[in-house]
């Protein structure tokens, strides 16, 4: 009796690992590294977490927890709140769309599925504030930041390969 | 590709769901509306933001040491390699420091007695807190540094952030614990400021790049590169005569300045209360809509 219920207990841990793990990399996001320049176009980590999750588990991230993600991201960047949960909504309604797509592929037909999202949200983000801001912003430090989140990729990808293979088989 | 966990979901129902649509569609809305929300009031927010980051700080705090240290380790390596060439540097910068120690203190002293002469009392004395760099929301529109001190600390909204080298940026909010610090680079940063030498008065505008940019100079007045820029006090945000930076570029893009003060490798700001509430008055602040722009 006792060890079914610490079963279920570690079956939800594990099942919640995508989402607190997004959590977290949210936060690891604003971790100065005092890099010069780095803090303007460090990669975007939950953009990252958002489409692997989708792609591969849908189930253990749902459309909420996405959402409440990104707006953790909004309040966490002084930006405009409900910027980032719009996008990464949107990111993870395309990935889910694709997921037949993207079956069987190899790694790097995922990954360039990531840049093509990559840059469709960045345009997006970068109207988005333009709009907000009632003027045409400089769209380079999006594109930066856009293409240094789609050169991490493999690295995090790699990151979340392995906290998968602990997770339960899907049933 | 051979492992299981590698090959994407089989099982997803693609957007099959009619109430799976209808919940994208909703939270899509939600955050549309939210926009829209926060366009309309900065300020809504900015209470559970704050909670938020105060709620994280003591981790941020935690995680933003080792990393400096770590740098702090990289910089000391760095700097062997180049350990003549600075010394040669510094000894001739030394030299002329010097020199202007010496003027400093013939004009220190005759400012001295000038002021007796006039019955001058001076400025209040400055409130200070030396805070902690724990995080970097910047990001592509935004610039912005959270830092570890808050109310507690005695730190307020419009408290100026400044490195030893000069003006970093203004206190946009406060938490218990922590506050964030909008750069003199964030799009959202107008700065009344003089060009040192000529008492020019010009607006100091940040539009997200590294260099702010400086606009609304005085008519006929000549700028030319190295032109030390500082704040003028106009508005009552900052005191007259904090340094910012010089002039830099002069091009297409308009007059750029490099600011003395960098965000980039920083670990400690000191947060000045100057007793001035100026454009973001002490009422206002907590009423009026649009002030956290401060345009």
């Amino acid at each position: 009796m006792k060890s079914a219920v610490w079963q279920n207990l570690d079956l939800a841990g594990r099942k919640l690992t995508p989402f607190l793990l997004s959590l977290v990399l949210v936060i690891l996001n604003l971790v100065p590294l005092h890099l010069p320049s780095y803090a303007a176009i460090s990669p975007n980590f939950a953009l990252m977490a958002i489409y692997y999750w989708a792609l591969h588990r849908p189930s253990l991230l749902p459309s909420g927890a996405v959402f409440i993600i990104g707006l953790l991201q909004d309040f966490m960047s002084g930006g405009p709140i409900g910027q980032n949960a719009a996008i990464l909504v949107i990111v993870y309604i395309i990935a889910v769309s694709q997921t037949r797509f993207f079956y069987g592929k190899s790694f790097f037909v995922v990954w360039w599925g990531f840049m093509v999202v990559s840059l469709c949200v960045t345009t997006m983000g970068w109207v988005i504030a333009s709009l907000l801001d009632a003027s045409i912003l400089a769209p380079e430090p999006a594109f930066y930041e856009c293409a240094m989140t789609v050169a991490a990729y493999p690295i995090f990808g790699w990151l979340f390969v392995q906290v998968h293979r602990t997770l339960p088989q899907e049933g | 590709m051979k492992e299981k966990p590698r090959s994407v979901a089989r099982d997803a129902p693609p957007m099959r769901s009619l109430a799976q649509r209808f919940a994208f569609l909703l939270l899509l809305g939600t955050a549309v509306g939210l926009l829209m929300i926060g366009r309309a009031d900065p300020r809504i927010f900015e209470e559970t933001r704050m909670a938020l980051i105060d709620s994280t700080a003591p981790v941020l705090d935690a995680l933003s040491r080792p990393l400096a240290t770590a740098s702090d380790a990289v910089d000391h390596v760095r700097e062997l390699t180049h350990i003549r060439e600075t010394n040669a540097a510094l000894k001739a910068e030394n030299a002329r420091l010097m020199q202007w120690q010496h003027a400093a203190r013939t004009l220190f002293a005759e400012n001295d007695q000038l002021r007796s002469l006039l019955n001058y009392t001076g400025e209040e004395p400055v409130h200070s807190v030396a805070a902690r760099v724990i995080g970097d929301s910047s990001g592509p529109f935004i610039r912005s540094l959270l830092v570890n001190a808050g109310t507690r600390e005695g730190v307020q909204r419009g408290h100026a952030a400044i490195t030893g080298a000069g003006l970093l940026g203004r206190v946009a909010a406060t938490g218990e614990r922590s506050s964030r610090v909008l750069l003199i680079s964030d799009l959202n940063s107008r700065i009344p400021v003089l060009i040192e030498s000529s008492r020019a008065r010009a607006v100091l505008a940040g539009d997200n790049s590294r260099r702010p940019s400086l606009t609304f100079v005085t008519a006929n007045t000549s700028v030319k590169i190295g032109l030390r820029i500082v704040t003028s006090g106009h508005g009552g945000m900052f005191p007259t005569g904090l340094p910012i930076g010089v002039v830099a570029e002069i091009g297409e893009t308009g007059i750029r300045i490099e600011t003395f003060a960098s965000s980039d490798q920083l670990e400690f700001v000191r947060l000045v209360d100057y007793g001035l509430d100026g454009v973001i008055g002490k009422e206002s602040a907590a009423t009026a809509p649009g002030v956290g722009r401060n345009r």
